[in-house]
């Protein structure tokens, strides 16, 4: 993911955060929605429960399950690429939604 | 052969009876190894092969069950997952070893988390290493359950869940498991009873040939004898005539027919009993049991990991009153490092109140975080055990203390009321002698201290009966000291969920039912029928 980064040095990140609102937090269901969400677009997607950090990749599964964000954690996104805006619209958005569960 | 009685937690509602089948979870080793381009390409195909079959069980599943599927592909298909893995194989591991032991730490992360929500994907994370492991070693492990019977295992796994056929009836119970487990929430939305947290399940070389499970209560008979058997069968006939019609009704307020409004509260063990609830369903929480919070931390868990438990708690009831109960440990609840083993009898010994006021280092702790949380929602705090009034207004000197000493550090906090459970006779009788906020009747220990008979002792367990004059005549009590000096009362033992019971109980004046979640709807159908 470090390497999308560097490819995409002419785009400055975006970030934005936002409440886990849903009732079990970035679980199984959520995990899966959010994935998808961000493999839709070209930009790097990292998710973290700090705002500087530590990043993990948006578009794998796994690795955002072993970030185990539970309900009510303040979730930050950083977003590096062409579709960046949209990306981080939509990523936002989903979140805000509760990923349909809340 | 005689019967043995089993005690757990419950993951889904329900009776059932049925041949046991015993889960054996192994998967062996293969013979064959490769060298590492080999094994990789095993690997690759294993991977690829298990998302496949799992494909292709989603094609026949919907809703929940195509879901938690669905995770399990996102998972295998995320090179993520298996990076380590071929790593390992390219420095000489064979295939099956090097998967095992990165899906094996993959799980320790998910066994150790805090969350339990997290902590229950364990059983997804099993699935789907052993899922794998079966491709590599080219063979069909899965076991076959007979629609019907009552699985009995360790844990079990979504895809063997998946894999009977539940439609003609069974059940599960589990020695581990949770309920917040894909596998308990399969089980609910299947109408399977599951009993989780049995214990270990030793049958000594003679697995038990038949099981009666109640889902209801938690509880497990295996081997029965004949006239238990009976008297079950009674109870699921009736059971599953009640239950179509009381499903309908969950998130109306409970009314019986002559029109009162009876507030119908929760009784929760963990937060985690609350996942997936609707908070409609009742008018707020009349008991959160705290042992569990000693239980998980082994010892004593800290302020912060208290405090942060009862705020979770108070933010989920958005507004509505929640009760929650001091450490009631001791009696059938030991917690190490702690109670006292060894007294020759633990229910009349220190336990509740009495240990928590031998340890106020312990229950200061508790206090301060309770004090803390009550800021974030209505909080009411009880006491268990309480037989005389100094025990309550030693606690209240306590609490005073420890909220002077948080507003003197300027943490926020405030002062929720203290109230008292009724399960000492002593208490029922003089419940006016307590200058306590309100009253909570604890039905199971007034229940076996009024009749001197224990419930899981089976020779004396009809005598354990709630229902019984004196014990109505005690709660009827209760209710008149709590009506003369106006503070609430409500009811948060068993006997509030047993609807043979609920005619009587609302007869000694009760108006506040407090029950398990599971339990609402059947209780709110029992309500509506009473005609007064």
């Amino acid at each position: 993911m470090h390497d999308t980064n560097a490819s995409r040095a002419s785009f400055l990140p975006l970030t934005a955060s936002a409440v886990l609102v849903n009732p079990v937090g970035l679980h199984a269901r959520p995990s899966v929605k959010l994935t998808q969400c961000a493999k839709r677009f070209a930009a790097a997607i990292e998710i973290a429960l700090a705002a500087d950090g530590p990043w993990t990749d948006a578009k794998s599964p796994v690795k955002v399950m072993r970030v185990k964000a539970p309900q009510g954690a303040m979730l930050y996104f950083r977003v590096a690429g062409p579709d960046g805006e949209a990306a981080l619209a939509a990523v936002i958005g989903l979140v805000h939604d509760g990923f349909g569960e809340a | 052969m005689t019967e043995i009685h089993l005690t757990g937690r419950t993951a889904s509602p329900g009776l059932a009876i049925g041949p046991v089948t015993v889960l054996m979870v192994a998967v062996e080793s293969r013979r064959a190894r490769g060298d590492p381009a080999q094994e990789t390409a095993a690997l690759k195909a294993a991977i690829e092969g298990a998302t496949a079959e799992l494909a292709e069980l989603i094609e026949a599943e919907q809703g929940e069950a195509a879901d938690i599927l669905e995770f399990q592909v996102a998972m295998l298909e995320d090179d993520a997952l298996a990076e380590g893995a071929f790593d390992a194989i390219s420095a000489g591991t064979p295939a099956d070893q090097a998967w095992r032991a990165v899906l094996d730490a993959e799980i320790a992360g998910y066994r150790s988390a805090e969350d339990e929500y997290f902590r229950a994907r364990t059983a997804d994370l099993v699935d789907i290493r052993d899922r794998v492991l079966g491709r590599l070693n080219g063979e069909d492990k899965s076991v076959e359950i007979t629609g019907g019977s009552i699985v009995a295992s360790d844990d079990i796994s979504p895809s063997t869940f998946l894999a009977a056929d539940w439609t003609r009836g069974g059940a599960i119970v589990l020695a581990a498991g949770s309920s917040s487990s894909h596998v308990a929430m399969l089980a609910r939305a299947r109408g399977a009873p599951m009993v989780v947290g049995l214990g270990p399940l030793s049958w000594e070389g003679r697995p038990p040939a038949l099981a009666l499970v109640d889902g209801d209560a938690g509880t497990v008979i295996f081997d029965p004898e004949p006239e238990t058997r009976r008297l079950f069968e009674h109870r699921m006939d009736a059971a599953n005539a009640a239950r179509a019609v009381a499903d309908a009704g969950r998130v109306k307020p409970a009314l019986t027919a002559g029109g009162r409004r009876i507030p119908v509260l929760l009784n929760i063990a963990a937060p985690e009993d609350l996942a997936g609830l609707d908070p409609a369903i009742c008018d707020g929480i009349g008991l959160v049991r705290t042992e569990f919070l000693f239980e998980a931390s082994q010892g004593l868990p800290d302020e912060e990991t208290q405090y942060a438990v009862y705020r979770r708690i108070l933010d989920w009831a958005e507004g509505r009153p929640v009760t929650i109960r001091t450490l009631d440990a001791g009696g059938d609840k030991p917690i190490s490092g702690l109670t006292i083993d060894g007294e020759s009898n633990p229910f009349l010994g220190l336990r509740g109140i009495r240990l928590s006021l031998s340890r106020p280092e312990v229950f200061r702790l508790q206090f301060r975080a309770l004090a803390r949380a009550a800021v974030h929602g209505t909080l009411k705090v009880m006491l268990p055990m309480v037989a005389v009034p100094s025990e309550l207004d030693r606690a209240r000197s306590i609490l005073d203390a420890e909220i002077g000493a948080l507003r003197a550090k300027g943490i926020a906090c405030a002062r929720p009321p203290l109230g008292i459970m009724i399960e000492v006779p002593a208490a029922a009788l003089c419940a006016e002698d307590f200058s306590a906020a309100f009253y909570s009747i604890g039905s199971n220990d007034l229940t076996q201290y009024t009749m001197a008979a224990a419930r899981d002792i089976g020779a004396v367990a009809d005598l354990n009966d709630a229902g019984h004059p004196a014990v109505l005549a005690l709660i009827a009590r209760t209710v008149e000291a709590a009506r003369k000096r106006d503070v609430e009362v409500s009811l948060c033992g068993d006997a509030a969920a047993d609807t043979r019971l609920t005619t009587a109980v609302l007869a000694t004046g009760l108006r506040t039912l407090s029950v398990a979640p599971l339990t609402v709807a059947r209780l709110k159908a029992a309500i509506a029928k009473v005609s007064s």
